[in-house]
Order: C-alpha cells, then structure tokens, then sequence
C-alpha cells in the first residue's frame, strides 16, 4: 500500500518545528519515529498535506537527571529507554512495560513520546505515565506548557496536545528503590494487549509505602486504578492484602473486568517481589 | 527531496519523492531486490534492513528518513564471496523453505545476536517475534541462530566469519529517530 | 562421472535453493523489471453486496501517468468467466464469475476497476479517484440463514444451495446402513462443530507480470500451477494455449492460496494485451487477505454410534461448507476431498456423508493446507475423545481398540479406499515414549486436586490423510476436469551432466533438491551433476504441478520412471559398446560392466556415444533422453499420532503449549531434514487454527481481519519447540515407497491442541469451545458461558484513528 502525497519538512530546533507547524496548518503532521504513523498512511487512514519530521531534533533524545525526576526527550527510542541507567534505576516500570513494546525493529525507531502522543488506548506506555505522574511538557506557538498525563490522555487516540503543538518532554518523578512490574495479556507477541496492567510498589519494612498502577485498554484510555492504590498502602506486603486490593481494579463482570482483577494481583504480587 | 544514503557500502545521491518508502527505493531505484515486502502494517518483518546498525522495518519508514545514514541489506551481508555465520546457519540448519521471510529473518537474527551472543530458546524467540514466517514453524530459525551465535563465538572461527558485518555492529545506536 | 558414495535416498542433503534465498538473488516475480513496464493497480469493492449504479473513471483517467481505467464494462466482451474446475454434481448451481465485476458485486474485495500507469505510485493514487456508485443489496452471511432463501447472493440461480454431494456406504456396497447402527446403537453421540474461515497467508504477497511482445504472452505468476493456469487463461479468454507461456519463477509460499486462476492474472493479462506493453501486479497485503481465496469455513454436525464396550458402529457427517460468492478453481470440491476421511483410521461398518454447499457474500474459499481433510480429522478426532468421555475410558484406549491394526493392510475403508500400509500401533507407541504419557496424566490429577489455576491437558490426534492426488480415473468419477498424473523428463546432457524436469511447480519445498537425490541414486551420478528445471511451460511441457502433498509421490514417481528409462536404453548401448548380450549387463554405482568380466562402461561413457551416434545398435535414436508420466493406481495414507499437553489458566482463559510430539509415518523418507521441516510448518498452520486465526466479517459483510495486525498468524514467541520422530512403513503404491507429508502436520495438530485444552477444562463443566481457543472464549467458557464467538479482542488496525496525534 501506497501513501498520498506530502510535502516532507525537516526543522532543525524545536522552535522552527512549531513554526512549521503553525504555517502549514491542521492537515500538517508531526512525524516521530512513524511506526504508528506510516501503516497509517500507507493505508490512507490519513492523508495529511505536510509531514514534519522531527527526527533530526537532537535536543529531543536522551535521559536527563533532573534532581527529584527524570526527564526523557520526546524523541527518545523504545530501544534507548530500555538500555537508559536513569530509567532503570528511577522508573524501572518504564524499561519493563518499554520491553514489551511492539518488536524489536520497532523499538529501534519508535519513540517514547511518539507513543504517548499516539494514544491508542491499547499502547503500552499510557498507563506507566498516568501511573508515575508522568507531566508531558509542550511546546508551542504561545512557548512551552506542562500537562500532567491524569489531562493529557483525553480519549480515544485523543490528547490535549493541540494540533500546533509538539510534545518535547516528558517528566517523571523519580521511583528509586521501588518494586515494578508490567502484567501483559496478549493473544499473540504482536497482538495488542486485551489487558495489561502496569505496577510500582514502594516496600519498607514489609509495609506497602506507596503504589502505582495503571491499566491498559480497558477503556477510551488508559485507568488509574486508584482504589487499589489506596487499599494498599500501609498494608502489609503479603498475597492476602493485594489480592484483596486487587479485587478493586474493577467491579464489572466481564471478561475484561476479570482480566483487570486478575492481571493487577499478578502486576503487584513481582511488583513487591521485585 | 535529494538523499544521500549509504547503502551495502556504496554511497547514492538520488531525487526521490518524499512519499517514496526505503523498501520500494531500495527495490526500485536501486534494484536490491533481496529485501522484499509482506505485508502494510509492519507487522512481518520481510523488510528489515539495518539502518545505522540497528535493525529497522523498511517499509515503516520514508527513503527521505535515511538521507545521511547507512543502509545495511541482505545483500551486502556477505564479505568476498563469503557468507555472513547467520546466513550459513539459515542453510545449515534448514531454516527455510520458501524463503520470502529470509532476508527479514537473517538481519533481525544479526540484529539480535549484537545484543545477545549468546541467546536461549525463549530469548531468540522473543527477539524475532516482529518477523513472520509460514513455512518453517520457526523450529529451525531458532536453532539455526543459537548455531550463528555458536560459529560467531570468539574462537570459534577465523576473524573474518566471527563478523563480517563490522560496519553495522560498529556503530553505536544513534539518538533522534 | 563418479558414483555416489552412499544412497542419496535418506540423506539429510542441504538444499540446492538456499544459496539464492539466503543471499537475497532470488527471483521474485514482483522482481521482474521489464522495458516499458506499466503498471496495474485494483479498485475492489467496500461493500458486500451491491448493485454497480455508475462508476465515473473521469478524474483518474486524467491524472498525471494514468495510460488506462477500465472497468467491468470495458471488458465484459473479452474477460469471460473465472474457471471452476470441479462441478461435483450434475445440477450443481454455479455463477458467472467474471475477473472484473460488471455489473453487481458479491463480495468486499471484489475487483470492481483497473488503473494502468506508469508506476505502482501514481496507479494508486488514480484508485483513490474513481467513484463507484453503489445500490446496496441485503447481505448473505449466515450459511443456515442463507439456506432459507430469503435473500440471494445470485438472484439469477434462485437459490444460495450451490449442490449436495452424498456418499452413503450402503448405496456404494463399502458398508452398511448408517441409520439402522444408529437406531440399534448402544450409544449415540452427536456434535456440532464450526471450522471457522481461515486466510492461507502465504508470505509473498501475488504478483503477475505480462509480456506481450514478440507474438506470445508471457505470463510471471506467484502461482503453485503454472500448467494449469495456462491451459485455464486459454480457456477463459480465448487466447491460443500455444501462444501463452507461464512462468512460476521463486514463488513464496502457496499452502494452497496459490492454486488457483486469479481475477488479477486474467485482468493482467487482458490489460497487457490492450497496451501492448508488459504489464505487472502487485497485492498489497489487505488486497490479498480480501480477495486471495479464503480456506475451511465449515458447519460440521457429526453423529456416532458405538456399542458400550466402546466399539464404533456408525458415523453420519453432515457438513454445510461456506463456497463464498464464486465458486473458483476447486471451490466446490474441497469439502468432498474430506469425504472419504471421516472414518479415519477407524473401523466403522456404517458412513454416510453429506455436504451442502452454500454461497454467501464472502470471498470465495477454496484450496487450503490439508483442503478437506483437517476438517474431517477435527471431526472424528474430537468425536473419539467426546466417545471416551461418555464412556468414561481412556482417549488413546477407545482409538487403540477401533483402528486398523498393522496386519490388517491392505484394508479397505467403510468410505471406499484401500489403505495400502500403515501402523498406528508402531507410531503411538514411539509418541507415547517420547511424551512422557503417564507422567502428565499423573501431574494432571495432582493439579486437578489441588485445585490449580493453571489446569493441565492432553490432547490425542491419531490420524490418517489421503495424499499423492491423484488416480485420474477417481478424479473422473469424482467430475474433476483434470487428471492427477505428473510427468518427469530426464536429459543426459554430452558431459555427463543431468537435467530434471518436472512438472511439479515448488514453493518452497526443495524439490531441485530432492529430486536430485533421486535421480543421483537412481543413475548414480553426483548429487551436484543435477539441474532441475520447473516452473516455467516452455522448458516444463507438461505437469499437474504442486498441491495435495503430490509432488513426491506422483512426481517423484515419473521421475524414477524417467530414470529407469534412460537406463534401459543404456543397457542396451552399452551392451552394443561393450559387445556382450543385454542380459549380461550389470549396472551398478554409475558404470555397466559385463557380468564376470572387469569390462566396464560409465554411463557418461554410454551417454556420450549416444550423443555422437557414430555407432548405435540398429534403430536406436540418437542421444539419451527419457519422458515419463505417471498415473497412480491409488492415494497414499501417511498417518501418525500427535500428543499435545496444553497448560490453561483458567483465571485468564490463556493457552499455552507445554509440549508438543508429533510422530509421523510417511513412509520412505529421502530427505529427513525436508521431512522434518514440512512438519514443523504444518504444525504451526494447525496450532495457529485451533488457537489464533480467524478470518472475520462484521454484519456489513466487511473483512475485520485485513491485516496482519489483525489476522493473528504466530510468531516465534507464540509456538512451542516441537518434538518430532518418524517411524516407516513404506507405501506399497510407489516403487519409491513413500507417501507425502505436506500437509501432515496441519491435518494432526489442530484437534490434538482441542482435545488437550477441553481436557484440561472438562472437570470444571466445559464441553466444547469453538476455535479460536483465545482465552477470551476459555475463560467464558470456563464461567458456564457460551463459548461461541464474542467480540473480538480489541485493538488492531480497526481501531485506528486517523486523526491520532502525533506519532
């Protein structure tokens, strides 16, 4: 299949790629790392008049320290998430739900904001960043903005992210020491997950400190499951009290439901072990 | 647009129409044919070349994507005639039948075992799942890449067959894709 | 010329093709760059069912390299009808089917215009810019539904039954009455199955290019039958037979979705002819998934009877079998090819079979890995283990004491065919070993007991499959329009060298390779000294080519036919050079000698004085070349017996494959690394039916399922390492002794895999689950729930935004 015809801008800063953005206009596209994008386009699902890639955007890639958090460049591969010391050290949960990202090929070229901006409620990175309290910092024509991830993720493949604006960086707080796990439930390695639940777990001395977690496509998209959240802290850290705490990750009855029951008793029980 | 690309070691400049993806430059324009397409979603991983040393879906991504960078294809995996450890393993250990997810397969294989030398079961599993192949079960391709990890072991060969790709793996992973 | 060391036969010989594949020097046909080359690109049909009001081809044809936009009007005088190859029944209903629809369209993905221009870019973006103005009709899906003829797929036949095809044991003298053994029987058991839609998935998407110059049409196809194909495009367009060669260059895989006359190979050809310039087609992957022909789709519902003591008395198949909107190539015939499998390795007295074809407003289905048979194996495989069940005995017991036993060959089945030679006692015992039987059914009750959530199960198949299509005097009783012979034709060339051709048209199989083991043992040359040619009708005259694990034991036959008669004229020559009686010629490791003398001549010597004919015996032509075809007088029956433990967590419903060992007899086996990976192959196919794929049509009609994304064919990270043995029981048919094994691995593995997950559920009150097993329908299954098809699961490219943001 064979994409429409577009006009193929390359900025050189960030500045000009929002330039960009605002002449050409809202039938513009800023182009990522494209792994969503380009079966998009292959498909005519879209046909935007102007890609802008901002791929040569340097200033976007790479793992910062920034004291009480991290912040991670927009354009930051999946592979170079995986492999980031900072990352794994203070937001282990994001190199583990980062690993079982699309493909290694994918992964290669795929960034970590390209995927946040994409929201598909099946991505995999939505539910870490609400969890983690990730702040999407923007950049556009007005300067830049910071949206925390609980009004960034707005609906169905939907952010606030307008449509002049590029999304630069992404903050999260630091989670050293904390306890991870991503509880993925696919048909096949390829498939998107059915459900999948994303966990982080502060342990002191055997007392559940603090929790995280987040769920993926159960809804337009991605849950915070706050009530497990809150059933678990000052618990101990045994089966018993996650499993019970599990049980509020969701009151339907659908096989979806159950899933998220499931899933998150399992997300939190290596969360704790790990 | 011009592009400058690398591609098997040799430089091309070419006027391209930015729509142009990499696999059809690489197939049209530059009659490398090896690398071939499967499917419009990504999902098969026919198409994997390397780009800048890392493996990369070429249908994923627009020719215009790679000016400046470094193509490695199946056909320029092989050094003087001899072919690359993972290409002998594929024959050796009858990884394929009709052949068509080969290429694909034979450069995530490279991919992979820069990262892994020495990969188990489960791990070079993992480690292709973006690649498809209807004939083989996999069986085979498994066996046949934990084979190549084998030959490619320091020691277990003369230089040039530990790794004759030395351009793709030398390079580090590069920021900004 | 130097004889071979050891036999070729049973050699784990590398292949031949790899060098080229594994290089990237192979020859697709979509590789093919020819002077001149246009361009075709296919606008198919969004909706199901429609009536074609108007179609404005204005705005494409205008476009920048746009030479031509035609549509099913420009070619109605010329397209003629797509070729069904098997009318099974006299008053089989069967409509028009023309390459480009003219006037109404049946199915989503119907071709309904054609862009030619200068390149695939601008092709597609003229696609995007012919409007079709469509008067929607009401929508046949349901097979039951479409059976009551309320609304017609094909108004013109008046009905949706496409033909009802009976064998009846009692009417054909192979058995008794199967209603009298069910009204007398002890036990009665009666299931309904469904054999969902399936998309072969071939890796290599289709391709087609056409060459019209120099007074001849030459046709590159992804194609399994070159042969045919040939032969069918002349019928259908009317162009001279001698005047068209095909060629089926390195082709991708084919598992059936490439037997077949295509709409586009017609359109490619006609298009061709009207330019007047070569002309080349490529599908993307959704084209081929809407319009390359779909596979199974079936309503099974089985009755059997059995005594208490666990003996079979009667089986009654009644299928329905989705045709689809067109009946193509071998549309109507596959579900019959499944006809005379019911009955399995099992000695039931009373059979009968019916099948109903049905159209709809589906792609057409047709030809699949196993076409027939996996289906009948499903069948009567789940219906031994739900046997047992009701009986409360073992699975493998119940099989053990219904089967063929090993010195009952020759047997002839309830259904008509004679098992020339198997031993299913020899396989199961060596799959029993391997599995570690008892152990698991030991882990088994542990975990039953302690109330695992991850339940474990064991899944039997012990099958048979009916291979080497095909005697072609059952092919003409059958009302097939072909015969099932295949032909070899050796060339001794002046250096000693050998060329093979065979009319056996590989995609991916190896036969340069295997036929070359055969002849290098049979006339005792170097394996290297062998090119095999295929593929190609101007170098491969004639042939049936490659499906229905054929090729081996029908082409491999001719083969060794074509040998034994270059070697008798040999003899001959070389009795005449060596000037001793024929009969006192010994041929042996490549040389002829007279008997009891050191008096010798190599077949390169003989070969060579036959190529310069200074001195032949009286009457002998020149050179030595041979021809041979080959007609078998019957199938051959590989068999086996596959044990599959699955491990199921019944809080997410998920599947997982514990381990899997497959024992299979196909007789001789020349080339073991082959055999093993054809199995290998055909076990992915089975598990990934009875687990992941699912072709699915929403209520419009509308393939959900298009893409890769969607339509879940495994990956490595998704299959099981497998565990595979042989044991050989020679086939008596062929002097080669062997029996066929592309399709054995997917006819075993999906009802092991079925039989082992409800094994490991049917404790906790689940009877049955329709395939797919995803864990969505074992999990609903396992709450007491229907275990019918629910939504699919979410994601895939259906759910794609296209305003999504940036990504």
């Amino acid at each position: 299949m064979i994409p429409a015809e577009f006009r193929y801008l390359c900025p050189s800063t960030v500045d000009e790629a929002v330039r960009m953005l605002a002449e050409e206009g809202e039938d513009a596209k800023v182009i990522a790392g494209g792994q969503s994008l380009v079966p998009v386009l292959r498909m005519r699902l879209a046909a935007p008049t102007a890609l802008i890639d901002i791929g040569g955007l340097t200033e976007l890639t790479g793992v910062r320290d920034d004291g009480d958090s991290l912040l991670i460049g927009a354009m930051t591969t999946h592979y170079e998430v995986q492999r980031d010391h900072l990352i794994h050290d203070h937001a282990l949960l994001l190199k583990l739900v980062t690993d079982t990202v699309a493909d290694p090929q994918v992964r290669h070229r795929g960034t970590f904001g390209g995927s946040l901006c994409h929201a598909d409620p099946a991505g995999d990175l939505l539910a870490p960043a609400l969890a983690l309290d990730a702040v999407m910092i923007i950049a556009g024509p007005g300067g830049r903005r910071e949206v925390p991830a609980s009004e960034f993720f707005v609906g169905y493949f939907e952010t606030a992210l307008a449509p002049d604006e590029i999304l630069i960086d992404v903050r999260v707080p630091k989670y050293t020491g904390w306890g991870a796990h991503y509880e993925k439930l696919n048909r096949v390695a390829q498939a998107w997950s059915i459900v999948a639940v994303a966990a982080a777990v502060q342990v002191r001395d055997g007392t559940i400190a603090a929790a995280r977690v987040g769920l993926t496509n159960v809804g337009a998209g991605p849950v915070r499951a706050v009530d497990v959240e809150s059933a678990l802290v000052g618990q101990p850290a045994t089966a018993e009290a996650i499993s019970e705490a599990a049980l509020r990750a969701s009151t339907g009855d659908g096989y979806k439901d159950n899933l998220a029951r499931v899933l998150t008793g399992r997300a939190l029980t290596a969360a704790v072990a790990g | 647009m011009h592009i400058s690309v690398n591609v098997d070691g040799v430089t091309y400049a070419d006027e391209v129409e930015p729509r142009l993806l990499l696999v059809h430059y690489l197939r049209e324009r530059l009659g490398k044919t090896g690398t071939v397409v499967g499917c419009d979603t990504g999902n098969c991983g026919a198409c994997t070349v390397h780009l800048d040393g890392h493996s990369v879906k070429s249908c994923q991504m627009f020719a215009v994507q790679a000016n400046g960078h470094e193509v490695t294809t199946i056909e320029g995996l092989a050094r003087d005639g001899k072919l690359h450890p993972v290409q002998q393993a594929f024959r050796s250990n009858h990884a394929l039948q009709c052949g068509f997810c080969t290429p694909g397969m034979i450069m995530q294989a490279i991919d992979l075992l820069a990262d892994e030398p020495d990969p188990d079961d489960e791990t070079v599993r993992k480690g292709l799942e973006g690649n498809l192949c209807r004939c083989t079960g996999y069986q085979n391709i498994v066996r046949a890449v934990q084979d190549a990890a084998h030959r490619m072991r320091p020691g277990a060969g003369p230089k040039m067959e530990q790794h004759s790709d030395d351009h793709v793996t030398a390079t580090q992973p590069v920021g900004g894709e | 010329m130097t004889a071979t060391a050891e036999p070729e036969v049973g050699k784990a010989r590398l292949r031949k093709e790899d060098a080229r594949l594994i290089t990237g020097q192979t020859k697709w046909t979509d590789n093919i760059q020819l002077t001149g080359m246009l361009h075709m690109a296919v606008l198919r049909s969004p909706v199901a069912h429609a009536r074609i009001r108007h179609i404005d081809c204005s705005r494409a044809t205008a476009m920048p390299g746009v030479a031509l936009v035609l549509t099913g009007e420009d070619f109605a005088a010329e397209q003629g009808s797509l070729p069904c190859a098997w009318p099974i029944t006299e008053d089989m209903k069967s409509p028009p089917a023309p390459a480009l629809a003219v006037d109404q369209v049946n199915f989503a993905g119907e071709a309904v215009a054609l862009v030619i221009a200068d390149n695939a870019y601008r092709a597609a973006d003229a696609l995007a810019a012919i409007d079709v103005d469509y008067d929607e009709l009401p929508v046949v899906l349901d097979m039951e539904e479409a059976l009551k003829d309320q609304d017609l797929v094909h108004p013109d036949l008046g009905t949706n039954k496409c033909a009802t095809w009976v064998f009846d044991s009692a009417e054909a003298g192979s058995g008794t009455d199967v209603e009298e053994a069910i009204a007398s029987a002890e036990v009665v058991i009666e299931r309904t199955f469904r054999q969902q839609r399936l998309i072969p998935s071939f890796m290599e998407p289709r391709s087609v290019v056409v060459d019209p110059s120099a007074d001849m049409f030459t046709m590159w196809s992804a194609t399994q039958i070159p042969h045919i194909l040939r032969w069918m495009l002349s019928a259908v367009t009317g162009i001279a037979e001698h005047k068209i060669r095909v060629i089926a260059p390195d082709v991708g895989g084919g598992f059936g979705g490439k037997l077949q006359v295509t709409p586009e190979e017609v359109l490619c050809l006609l298009a061709a002819r009207r330019m007047g310039r070569p002309v080349k087609w490529t599908e993307s992957r959704t084209e081929s998934m809407l319009s390359a022909h779909h596979g199974r789709d079936q309503i099974q519902k089985i009755t059997l009877s059995a005594r208490r003591d666990g003996t079979v008395t009667g089986l009654k198949v009644e299928l329905l079998a989705d045709m689809g909107a067109y009946l193509r190539l071998v549309t109507p015939g596959i579900p019959i090819l499944g006809a005379f499998m019911f009955n399995a390795i099992y000695k039931f007295p009373a059979y009968r079979f019916e099948c109903t074809n049905v159209f709809t407003n589906k792609t057409p289905t047709d030809a699949y890995r196993g076409a027939g048979r996996p289906e009948a194996t499903f069948a009567i495989e789940r219906m031994m283990d739900e046997l047992a069940v009701e009986l409360g005995m073992d699975p493998m017991k119940i099989r053990e004491m219904n089967w063929i036993k090993h010195d009952e060959f020759p047997f002839t089945t309830v259904a008509g065919m004679t098992y020339d030679s198997g031993n299913y006692e020899a396989a199961t015992a060596r799959a029993m070993e391997l599995f570690g039987y008892d152990d698991l059914r030991e882990e088994q009750k542990r975990r039953r007991e302690s109330g695992d959530p991850v339940q474990l199960g064991i899944g039997i198949s012990t099958y048979t499959e009916m291979c080497g299509l095909a005697p072609s005097r059952v092919l003409g009783a059958l009302r097939y329009a072909a015969g099932g012979w295949e032909t070899a034709s050796i060339r001794m060339l002046p250096t000693g060298k050998v060329e093979v051709i065979t009319g056996t048209s590989p995609h991916g199989q190896g036969h340069e390779t295997v036929w070359s083991q055969i002849v290098a043992d049979r006339l005792g040359v170097p394996f290297e000294d062998v090119e095999v040619l295929h593929g190609d009708t101007a170098s491969s005259h004639k042939g049936m080519d490659s499906y229905g694990s054929r090729s081996l034991t029908v082409g491999g036959t001719a083969l060794v036919h074509a040998a034994d008669k270059v070697l008798a004229k040999a003899r001959k020559l070389a009795a005449h050079m060596m000037e001793c009686d024929e009969a006192d010629v010994e041929f042996a490791a490549g040389s002829f000698s007279v008997r009891g003398t050191s008096t010798a001549r190599t077949l390169g010597d003989v070969v060579l004085a036959a190529h310069v004919a200074h001195d032949l015996p009286e009457g002998m032509e020149p050179g030595m070349d041979a021809d041979a075809t080959f007609d078998p007088d019957n199938f051959s029956f590989p068999h086996g017996t596959h044990l599959c433990a699955t491990e199921v967590d019944t809080e997410t419903g998920m599947v997982k494959i514990r381990s899997y060992v497959a024992v299979d007899d196909v007789g001789t086996v020349v080339n073991p690394l082959i055999v093993d990976g054809q199995v290998h192959g055909g076990l992915a196919q089975g598990i990934a039916q009875a687990l992941y794929e699912e072709a699915i049509h929403d209520e419009m009609g509308t393939l959900t399922t298009a893409t890769f994304a969607d339509y879940l064919v495994p990956s490595a990270a998704d299959l099981p390492a497998f565990m595979t043995a042989r044991t050989a029981t020679p086939a008596t048919s062929n002097p080669l002794g062997v029996k066929g094994v592309g399709e054995a691995g997917t006819i075993a593995s999906t009802p092991a895999v079925v039989n082992s997950v409800l094994d490991a559920v049917r404790h906790l009150g689940v009877r049955d689950i329709e395939m797919p097993l995803s864990p969505e329908r074992v999990w609903t299954a396992l709450q007491g729930g229907s275990a019918d098809a629910s939504t699919p699961a979410a994601g895939g490219l259906g759910s794609i935004d296209a305003q999504g943001g940036q990504s």
